[in-house]
């Protein structure tokens, strides 16, 4: 992706922001975490229902809840699509570049949007984790 | 789609009569006004006539009016130029400098850099919680050393009018007493459009506007400099605009700039007609739970509505509204650069949380009155759909 390009928000990030998907609450969740940027006031919440099956732990739902800028909202909501039915072993490798790709690439200024993201996630499965001990 | 433009504060559609007049300075009078023959002489002309024009509107002299590329050049040049010129002089060691902390950067960058050169002090003037500057504090900071004085008329994030006549009565009743005198400027940007810019009557020594916040394009400026204000030229080179700013001059857009403050003085209605507007918009978005207005209630130029919209960060709420085809700003954090809140917001004691969710509409001449219908529809809407995606309830 070029520079010029990079500059701006891409047509898909700025679909997730009119309408997100995976938007919401879960009730009762196995585990949830909220994740806050001090650098621009962000704040992200996420809830996670987990399954298992053969032995092996699946993300069965996701749901985001966002205060923030475009890059926070799409960013949030993009993952939980990427992970949404995953292994959650395989959830936990997906890395703040890929999140970014995944929405067509982020403006420099914004990629701590999708580090953040990647924050919320795996706090949400450490809670599930230490819930379940 | 809809497009109705409310950033009037950041920039304007230039006008058709405005374009006209350029469109002739660039494919049939395009002389050099520098050069003798017909088309020079004729550029010359237009120069003249544009830089009468100016002077006029400001109740100036003709020859006190030059053009240069924007306000912040024309600020660079104030600012700069006085002091080199203080320096040089040579009576004061360290000119003391007194400005508000809502300035716009083209101010505070400026005045920081001759601060880092180690040239000035700089005092800033605090404001209320309005954004208006305390005039008692602003005598104080006053000191023997004090050259310039530079206050903005009003506030491009806020609105607010700051009190510029009052300013200028008392520095020109101090300076028949001083020794030196205290030069002062005003960054008329926001103003230029709404508020009477009669140097005589607010008593400024420098005024500085822009051509492409009142229907003239990007890229040129006016600087008004009293008679017998010292000030070195800070672009050099050949003698133009009296040897204060070199570089051939922007004929065409100084043509524009002329024209478009030509409609200002013919459109005398405008300032009600918006003024009526913005206090329907203003109303109409207070009914909105968790909203607040920004800048002064009262004293505020027509075009700037600017809130808070609690729980709710800026940016989300200005992609929203553009999708809808309505165009805003936002002070928040998250839509600048360096990702740092609003400094005018901070200074009027406003937390950086709270800033985070700023947005200001500004409208202008061309806006209607169902260009706020359509705004008091679809905004309340994306606020609701925003808080409900939020984590805190407010």
């Amino acid at each position: 992706m070029s520079d010029i390009i990079s500059d701006f928000y891409s047509t898909k990030l700025l679909k997730y922001v009119t309408n997100p998907k995976n938007m919401g609450k879960i009730k009762n969740p196995d585990g949830e975490s909220i994740v806050g940027n001090p650098t621009c006031g962000d704040l992200m919440k996420y809830y996670v229902t987990i399954e298992k099956k053969n032995g092996e732990e699946y993300i069965k739902d996701i749901k985001f809840q966002t205060l923030g800028c475009g890059a926070a909202i799409a960013t949030s909501s993009i993952l939980t699509v990427m992970v949404k039915g995953k292994k959650v072993k395989d959830a936990l490798k997906i890395s703040k570049k890929a999140i970014a790709k995944a929405l067509g690439g982020l403006p420099p200024v914004k990629m701590h949007c999708s580090v953040l993201a990647e924050d919320a996630l795996k706090k949400a499965i450490e809670n599930y984790r230490k819930k379940k001990k | 789609m809809k497009n109705i433009y409310l950033d009037n504060a950041a920039t304007t559609q230039v006008d058709k009569e405005v374009v006209k007049e350029i469109n002739k300075y660039f494919t049939l009078e395009y002389g050099n006004p520098s050069e003798f023959h017909r088309l020079g002489i004729n550029a010359k002309k237009a120069l003249l006539l544009a830089r009468e024009n100016i002077s006029k509107f400001l109740n100036a002299k003709k020859d006190e009016v030059y053009f240069t590329s924007s306000a912040t050049e024309s600020i660079n040049l104030s600012h700069k130029g006085l002091i080199e010129a203080i320096i040089t002089e040579g009576k004061i060691k360290k000119p003391h400098v007194i400005t508000s902390s809502v300035e716009h950067k083209a101010v505070l960058e400026t005045l920081n850099h001759l601060k880092k050169e180690n040239k000035i002090s700089i005092s800033l003037i605090p404001v209320n919680k309005f954004g208006k500057i305390d005039l008692a504090s602003f005598k104080r900071l006053i000191n023997v050393d004090t050259v310039l004085v530079s206050i903005m008329y009003a506030n491009n994030e806020v609105g607010t009018i700051e009190p510029i006549k009052e300013v200028g009565e008392y520095l020109r009743k101090i300076n028949k007493k001083r020794k030196n005198k205290i030069y002062f400027h005003t960054d008329a940007t926001q103003a230029i459009n709404y508020l009477d810019c009669n140097v005589e009557k607010l008593n400024v020594d420098m005024l500085s506007f822009s051509g492409h916040k009142i229907h003239a394009p990007k890229g040129v400026g006016v600087l008004y400099v009293r008679d017998n204000t010292p000030i070195v030229r800070q672009i050099d080179g050949g003698n133009q605009e009296k040897g204060l700013r070199a570089g051939t001059e922007n004929v065409p857009y100084i043509v524009g700039i002329s024209k478009a403050i030509s409609l200002i003085g013919k459109e005398k209605d405008r300032v009600h007609e918006i003024s009526k507007l913005r206090d329907r918009l203003i109303k109409g978005i207070l009914k909105i739970k968790g909203t607040l207005l920004t800048g002064d209630p009262d004293e505020r130029i027509p075009s700037i509505a600017s809130f808070i919209v609690k729980g709710i960060e800026g940016e989300s709420m200005v992609l929203l509204l553009s999708q809808k085809g309505i165009y805003v700003s936002s002070g928040s954090a998250c839509t600048s650069d360096k990702l740092t809140p609003s400094h005018v917001l901070k200074s009027m004691g406003i937390d950086a949380i709270l800033s985070h969710s700023s947005i200001r509409f500004s409208l202008g001449k061309d806006t209607t009155s169902s260009d706020i219908d359509y705004v008091l529809e679809v905004f309340p809407k994306i606020v609701s759909n925003l808080r409900e995606m939020s984590p805190i309830k407010i």
